[in-house]
């Protein structure tokens, strides 16, 4: 209803404002100046009008505006045709109606300027000072507007030909910051007009008004002449006194930021503290914020773009005033979102990496400046400050691309103990990413302790407490990472790296019982692979009391793994001893190794209860032993026995029977002549072929389910009494070889067993040695007297 | 005598001619019908010289008693009409009786008159200045011609000329401070001033400033007061906040003034008042009137 008001209002105001411009317009075709002036009159007294909103007032302004274009043109003429411009000055004071009065002033006056029968100065002067008649807000705006709009090109600035004196272009400022006050105050006002019930809407109108204001100051910043004393000395104090004193949080927000962006950088940096003054003076409720960003930004864009400019941001020590201001606006707001400081930091942190690249100092100290905030409001819980908070963390990561620089940062990590664990893990994730992508070379022990101090979110738990809704496979992905992390991890001086390597394991101890069978692994093989450096190199370089002993990490490791079978993951850190056992071999430390291979036994004593995984750790254990060689007799035997004894109590017949005729491995090693025990090796595989015929004959008892799983198990002891056959053995018989392949015959016979593949192949193969000319091959096999296909 | 004229024509046409009168300013008059005449322009002390020229119409003679030019100023009250109080009156032979045959021409001359009082015309009163010729004639009776013509007198710059300053206000309500820049205006002069507003409770609309004059004619009892709204000139649009200082800036010569008139020969005075008026968005009006004087300055062209 009231838009459809303002409608029809509009289109009143545009057809009196049509007819009159067209009487005008006829006045003037036939020159006559009086008729003009009363026409042009009744046109602009359409201005006067109260009931139309800004939206549709500018419209109606815009119609008016066209046509004061001709008006003005004639005046022009009017003068060329010998009447005195004063008097025409005066002749259109003599409308009675102060609006269209005031229009018909600024239009002749632009004339008048143009003219220079008299400095453009007094016009001006007289022009913004007259203006001050119009009051109401919203037709003072246009007017004012309208003034500095026919006044923009005439001006006088340094070598433009209408100056009149040397004080010319001083005044045209005066001008110009005389109107933008005035239009500043009565914007600002517009917000008290009408009842408070519309504020909302009419706060929304005003807004739209905002360029009017604002272009003043675009104005200001093209006049030339105004160099950066003038600006500073006058320009800039009276445009933020007008801003300061009007305490409108909209038009503090809106200048703030035009000044920003209408003035040049430079002279922005060598006002930086009047410019930063006027910020904590502004209302509470401004979005300083945003305004201060958005000069961090243009002065970091400045910085970035010429490289001349840089040594004038430190002549002005800019940073620190900067900073200084911010604390101050964070100081002064006490009610600031946490979100909102952080993003100020932010900004300045920018900032700082943008024209303090070299200096680690002032990053730390706005990481700093960010901590003391971030202390009065405790952790941070919105989503907002938490990105915000990682944007600021992630700047300086983006800026030198490397951890290692983060890390000399001593404010760094106090921040990020303000984040909660979400944003702590994610900003975790940042900086360990940020390593791979970077290619990172981290070189010491202490910084690799300070990141992952750093990175302690993905680490560990906070406070004890697992968070039971993390997906499997993110958390995957996330200790994936650190173990990436920790396979990263390499240096060439093995001192240091074992120094890496207690810090690595310092930290990854406490990932708790989720993460540590995933961390875990990776460190125990870069310790092995270092180890393995070690031994490689010169025997014990550094002397007897360095740290980067086999015998030193293994004891670490020992420790390490230990962790992880309290942590319900006995298979895995089974395998590790083992690992560490066969590492310990190499570097022929035989109690290591035996210790090792005793905790190993442990673990499958105490630990391993599921059947397969009792198997599986078996042959680990048998494959282990059966390559060290560190061990003596008696300790070999030992453990020996005793594997052969955890085969021989294993569940299942057959897996008992794989795991005895393996055991038969232990007893026999190519490489070392006083590990060839043929006789046990023998007996192994017959206690084997035992349990295999235990087997048939369970087999047998349940006939009619098909069973075949002895008779592949007797293939494979085939196979084995083969090997060792080839490998010199000479307690292997071809009577003993010859009675198995009788034994199979017979049960293949009986029943049909699915073997006959492996058979077949094996009996290929039988056949084949025997035939082989060279390596003695087949006189070995020259024992077996087959007659299984005749 | 009047309706004589009309009933008969008048044997002979009259004319009256000033020596001047090609060079001299003519300035326009409203007559009572309503028609502008230019009449000419007069101060005092001038001497006002001319020529009469008496025409007998055709074949005729004109017999007189004797021919005589008046100059005379006259005030006249609207109330009381048709009654002329001479002020001023001067008289001239300018011929013995006896009779005229053809056209004759007479120079007359009063030098250095003495014409203290404006031309004015008001609602209720005018004070005018006229030449007469009478050609006096017995039975006939006489025939006269009238020739009006204005006076104005040019004063020097007045030496005192204080502004005009002044703090109005209802309490708690509207404080304002005004100032014109002087008391006394000519007429072809600019009021300038300032308005401050040193409290503003009400919601102001706009402010105007009228330019009244005050017409009071007769005395004692029988005065007449009329008040006439010259000039309306809107000084501000829209409400000011406090601490706003409004220009004003007025030029007087768009509209038709009179120096002021102080007891003109104890039949009427003119004044003249600035009146500030502040209206409010319910149309209430809160007005303050300031009385200036006008006076007319000798004009340094022409």
């Amino acid at each position: 209803m009231i838009a459809d008001d303002d409608e029809k209002w509009l289109a009143a105001a545009i057809a009196a404002v049509k007819q009159n411009a067209f009487y005008m317009q006829r006045a003037i075709d036939s020159n006559n100046l009086k008729d003009a002036l009363k026409f042009s009159a009744q046109m602009l007294s359409e201005l006067r009008t109260s009931k139309l909103s800004p939206h549709k007032y500018y419209e109606l302004y815009m119609r008016v505006f066209n046509e004061l274009g001709t008006l003005e043109i004639f005046f022009k003429e009017e003068t060329g045709r010998g009447c005195s411009i004063a008097e025409l000055y005066e002749l259109v004071q003599h409308a009675g109606n102060i609006l269209p009065r005031l229009y018909l002033l600024c239009t002749i006056g632009s004339v008048y300027i143009k003219s220079k029968d008299v400095t453009a100065t007094d016009i001006l002067k007289d022009l913004v000072e007259m203006c001050r008649a119009v009051q109401h807000p919203l037709r003072g705006l246009f007017l004012r507007s309208y003034l500095a709009q026919v006044t923009r090109d005439k001006l006088p600035s340094i070598g433009s030909d209408l100056e009149g004196d040397g004080d010319a272009h001083m005044n045209a400022l005066e001008f110009v910051l005389q109107n933008f006050t005035e239009m500043n105050k009565l914007w600002v006002r517009m917000q008290h007009q009408g009842p408070s019930r519309e504020k909302e809407k009419r706060e929304k109108e005003r807004n739209e008004l905002r360029d009017l204001v604002g272009k003043n100051l675009h104005v200001l910043s093209q006049l030339e002449g105004v160099d950066l004393g003038i600006y500073r000395d006058t320009v800039l104090p009276r445009i933020l006194e007008q801003v300061v004193n009007c305490k409108d949080e909209l038009a503090q927000c809106y200048l703030m930021d035009c000044i920003i962006q209408v003035f040049p950088d430079d002279f922005h940096l060598q006002t930086l503290d009047v410019l930063l003054g006027a910020c904590p003076q502004l209302q509470p409720s401004v979005d300083i914020k945003t305004v201060l960003s958005g000069l961090m930004e243009r002065l970091s864009n400045y910085a970035a773009s010429s490289v001349e400019a840089l040594p004038n941001f430190l002549q002005v020590e800019a940073f620190s005033k900067l900073n200084y201001a911010i604390g101050k606006v964070v100081e002064a707001q006490a009610d600031l979102p946490a979100a909102a400081s952080v993003t100020l930091y932010l900004f300045l942190l920018k900032f700082t990496l943008h024209v303090y690249s070299d200096r680690l100092d002032y990053v730390d100290q706005v990481l700093g400046s960010c901590v003391t905030q971030l202390s009065a409001t405790g952790k941070l819980c919105d989503d907002k400050a938490a990105k915000q908070i990682v944007a600021f963390l992630s700047a300086p990561l983006e800026k030198y691309n490397n951890v290692v620089t983060i890390l000399k940062l001593t404010n760094y990590p106090l921040v990020m103990e303000y984040l909660d664990r979400e944003t702590n893990k994610a900003m975790a994730i940042i900086l360990v990413q940020s390593v791979f992508k970077n290619n990172t070379h981290i070189a010491t022990a202490d910084e690799v302790d300070a990141l992952f101090e750093l990175a302690k979110g993905l680490m560990k738990d906070f406070d004890g407490t697992i968070d039971d809704e993390i997906d499997e496979e993110d958390f995957q992905e996330e200790q994936n990472l650190v173990a990436r992390l920790v396979n990263k991890l390499y240096i060439d001086d093995p001192e240091e790296m074992s120094k890496i390597i207690f810090t690595v394991r310092k930290h990854i101890v406490a990932g708790g019982p989720k993460r540590l069978p995933l961390t875990i692994p990776p460190l125990v093989f870069s310790a092995l692979k270092l180890i393995r450096r070690l031994r490689g190199g010169d025997e014990n370089p550094f002397g007897d009391d360095a740290s980067a002993t086999p015998k030193r990490i293994l004891q670490l490791l020992s420790e390490t793994v230990e962790v992880l079978s309290d942590v319900s993951a006995p298979d895995l850190a089974l395998r590790l001893y083992l690992q560490c056992a066969q590492a310990a071999n190499n570097c022929e430390l035989e109690t290591v190794a035996y210790e090792f291979f005793t905790k190993a036994y442990l673990l499958y004593e105490e630990e391993i209860s599921d059947s397969k995984a009792q198997v599986t750790a078996l042959r680990l254990i048998i494959g282990t032993l059966q390559r060290m060689r560190v061990f003596n007799v008696e300790n070999r035997d030992t453990l020996t026995h005793k594997a052969t004894g955890y085969s021989a109590r294993l569940l299942r017949k057959p897996d008992q029977c794989r795991a005895v005729y393996e055991c038969a491995h232990l007893f026999w090693a190519d490489e070392c002549e006083n590990l060839k025990d043929g006789e046990r090796v023998v007996l192994c595989l017959k206690r084997a072929q035992r349990i295999a015929d235990a087997v048939q004959q369970m087999a047998n008892a349940s006939r009619g389910t098909s069973s075949t799983g002895s008779v592949s198990l007797y293939v494979e002891l085939l196979n084995k009494y083969l090997y060792f056959l080839e490998k010199g053995n000479q307690q292997v018989t071809g009577d003993t070889i010859k009675s198995l392949a009788e034994l199979i015959k017979s049960e293949t016979k009986k029943v049909e067993s699915g073997a006959e593949p492996f058979i077949n192949s094996t009996l290929r193969y039988i056949e084949f040695q025997r035939q082989q000319e060279d390596g003695g091959m087949n006189e070995k096999y020259e024992k077996i007297k087959m007659e299984w296909f005749e | 005598m009047n309706y004589l004229l009309g009933a008969f024509k008048p044997a002979c046409n009259i004319s009256i001619t000033f020596t001047d009168g090609k060079n001299r300013k003519q300035v326009p008059t409203k007559k009572d019908n309503g028609q502008i005449v230019m009449n000419p322009l007069f101060q005092s002390q001038e001497t006002i010289a001319g020529k009469i020229n008496i025409e007998p119409y055709q074949g005729k003679k004109v017999e007189h008693n004797g021919v005589k030019v008046e100059l005379l100023g006259q005030i006249e009250m609207y109330f009381d009409r048709g009654n002329f109080y001479d002020f001023t009156s001067l008289v001239r032979e300018i011929d013995v009786p006896g009779e005229i045959y053809e056209r004759k021409t007479y120079p007359f001359e009063f030098s250095s008159v003495e014409m203290p009082y404006e031309t004015y015309n008001g609602v209720n009163v005018r004070l005018r200045y006229v030449l007469k010729v009478t050609v006096t004639r017995g039975y006939a009776g006489s025939i006269v011609e009238y020739q009006d013509f204005v006076v104005r007198n040019y004063v020097p710059l007045p030496p005192i000329n204080n502004s005009i300053k002044m703090e109005v206000g209802i309490e708690d309500c509207l404080h304002i401070e005004f100032e014109y820049n002087k008391s006394k205006y000519h007429l072809k002069d600019v009021i300038l001033g300032k308005i401050y507003f040193l409290l503003v409770r009400i919601k102001i609309k706009n402010m105007d400033l009228e330019i009244r004059r005050r017409e009071s004619t007769g005395a004692g009892a029988n005065t007449h007061v009329e008040t006439e709204t010259l000039a309306k000139f809107e000084l501000m649009d829209g409400a000011p906040v406090r601490g706003e200082s409004i220009p004003v800036r007025v030029f007087l010569t768009p509209y038709d003034l009179t120096p002021t008139h102080k007891n003109i020969n104890n039949k009427f005075s003119v004044k003249y008042y600035l009146n500030l008026v502040l209206v409010d968005e319910e149309d209430r009006r809160y007005f303050k009137q300031q009385e200036i004087t006008l006076y007319r300055l000798k004009e340094e062209t022409s």
